[in-house]
């Protein structure tokens, strides 16, 4: 066995030094966990979601634990694409990995507009959100039916000259035929899952926890749903997928990997281990050796 | 802002649901009003708990909590020698450093913890310390003020002990130069409407849920005269005329 293993991955054309990426709306841009440790170690960041114009996100109560996970309603908030220019990229662009800037928006204009933005910007990959579920009237309403998401999609293309990722929403009717809609409709990649809408309830106070009623869960709870829909995606799709949802640990991701994933996102981890990133990095790379892995390449889709 | 597994060194029983667990502190840092995330468990949870710093000793670190839902209370099933993980510290204290002449620190409930380490911060800079501790029924860390401060005003809400009524009641801010509070929104917001007609200096520490503690995920953010604010990490002090309430 060799003392060295490859995890260098290949999306679009970008390389990855290795197939963790911070999931977009759990790491900001960076910084704060770059006080921890050295966040360039990870194959990329995908930025907090941006929208065309800053947002202010929702009022009430934006995190609840739940059973193995979390939800959230976060709402997108940010400082908006033309902030995130000024500013954001910079900052990114320190830690010397991958940098995706992550996009959702209210309108076909907003996406549109905020998409050709970003694309003259220096990032390295374009991530489109059409599955937050936390914004009324956007959003994830792109995410639903395949038919829109088509839509938005084709029309973000003609704008993006940047590798194109779109990011799926479990809450899609169907989510193979939401991957292929956007496949055909010029992704380079897709990224899957977002979070799944879901709901709780304040018994004392006899209402719901949250000011929207629904938020999103995510975390351990949903892996085995999210490695399912990974799985019949890549069945069905030429493009590479980022698999995302619930991963905690490197045999996690050895598992999205034999599903057809090409790499993945970790998010709600990074709030139980504020390392996860750089620790999951190093269990990885033990754990290929151990299983006889010498490139994360040769498992890809073998399950 | 560190990330490291310490030791339990004793997790007392205060009253029913007060405990105060005492940690190897190993070199971290900590300041008045500042927190630690705090978790005894792995994935059995999802997100650690924010909990200030009650007292910062030369080798330990206090946080006083109440156990009010499954974090807690796995907390308070800690034993000496026990692990725990601390990500920290977290967030702006009270400006201890700016603070001079007579100052109130006033607490409702688990509220009141913050203050302790806050009273004896000022204590030592030569601040002139009361404290307003208002309590439901049960008293509880009135003796660890008593060094730091010159007076000490209870209440309890039914007379059990001190005052009955709310601690408010017992304030005048007039006769300070700054009113820094912890405890319920209800409470706090008493205080800075008290503070705004005598033109006394207020702030106020907020408690809000939270997800990552160091200002990544947005979880905790609040509409402030100024913007957006993230709790844990431009906060959980806040000038009370900063504050939308």
């Amino acid at each position: 066995m060799k003392d060295t293993v490859k995890l260098s991955v290949e999306i679009a054309g970008v390389p990855f030094k290795n197939p963790i990426i911070a999931a977009s709306g759990t790491f900001g841009f960076g910084e704060e966990y770059h006080e921890l440790y050295d966040v360039g170690c990870l194959g990329g960041i995908s930025s907090k979601g941006l929208t065309l114009h800053p947002k202010d996100g929702n009022e009430g109560i934006r995190v609840w634990e739940t059973a193995s996970g979390m939800m959230n309603s976060v709402g997108l908030q940010n400082p908006g694409v033309e902030a995130f220019i000024d500013h954001g990229i910079a900052e990114m662009r320190r830690f010397g990995n991958v940098l995706i800037a992550n996009m959702g928006g209210h309108s076909m204009e907003d996406y549109v507009t905020g998409a050709s933005m970003l694309s003259e910007a220096d990032i390295d990959m374009l991530e489109l959100n059409i599955s937050c579920p936390n914004v009324k009237s956007g959003g994830m309403a792109f995410g639903i039916k395949a038919d829109v998401a088509r839509e938005v999609v084709t029309a973000v293309r003609k704008v993006c000259r940047k590798p194109l990722i779109v990011k799926l929403s479990p809450n899609a009717e169907n989510i193979v035929e939401m991957a292929l809609a956007c496949e055909e409709a010029g992704a380079d990649a897709l990224s899957l899952v977002n979070t799944f809408q879901a709901m709780a309830i304040d018994i004392h106070k006899r209402k719901p926890v949250f000011n929207n009623v629904y938020a999103g869960l995510s975390g351990a709870a949903i892996k085995p749903i999210a490695l399912r829909m990974v799985h019949s995606v890549c069945k069905q799709v030429h493009v590479p997928v980022i698999g995302i949802g619930g991963i905690y640990t490197a045999e996690d991701i050895l598992e999205f990997v034999m599903a057809g994933a090409a790499a993945v996102q970790i998010g709600t981890v990074n709030f139980n281990n504020p390392m996860a990133g750089r620790d999951i990095l190093n269990n990885l790379t033990q754990l290929c050796q151990s299983e006889g892995i010498a490139d994360i390449n040769e498992i890809r889709g073998i399950c | 802002m560190r990330y490291f597994e310490s030791e339990v060194v004793a997790n007392q029983q205060i009253t029913q649901d007060i405990f105060v667990v005492q940690v190897k502190r190993n070199g971290a840092e900590a300041a008045a009003g500042q927190f630690y995330m705090l978790k005894s468990w792995d994935t059995e949870l999802t997100l650690m708990r924010p909990i200030s710093i009650f007292k910062a000793e030369e080798d330990s670190l206090h946080f006083m909590y109440r156990t009010v839902g499954q974090g807690t209370q796995r907390m308070a099933q800690l034993k000496a020698g026990d692990p725990i993980r601390l990500l920290g510290p977290c967030g702006n204290g009270y400006p201890v450093a700016e603070i001079k002449g007579k100052v109130a620190v006033l607490g409702g409930g688990v509220g009141i913890p913050p203050l302790c380490e806050t009273a004896k911060t000022l204590q030592n800079n030569g601040v002139e310390v009361d404290a307003y501790l208002g309590f439901r029924d049960v008293l509880f860390a009135v003796e660890d003020f008593e060094p730091y401060c010159a007076n000490i005003f209870i209440s309890t809400e039914k007379g059990e002990e001190g005052y009955k009524g709310f601690i408010t009641d017992l304030l005048k801010p007039e006769n300070y130069d700054a009113v820094l509070s912890c405890g319920p929104e209800v409470m706090m917001r008493k205080v800075a409407a008290m503070c705004a007609e005598t033109n006394t200096t207020c702030y106020c520490s907020l408690e809000h849920r939270m997800a990552c503690g160091i200002g990544a995920c947005l979880g905790c953010s609040i509409r402030t005269k100024s913007g957006m604010k993230r709790v844990c990490k431009d906060g959980p002090v806040f000038l009370s005329t900063d504050l939308m309430w």
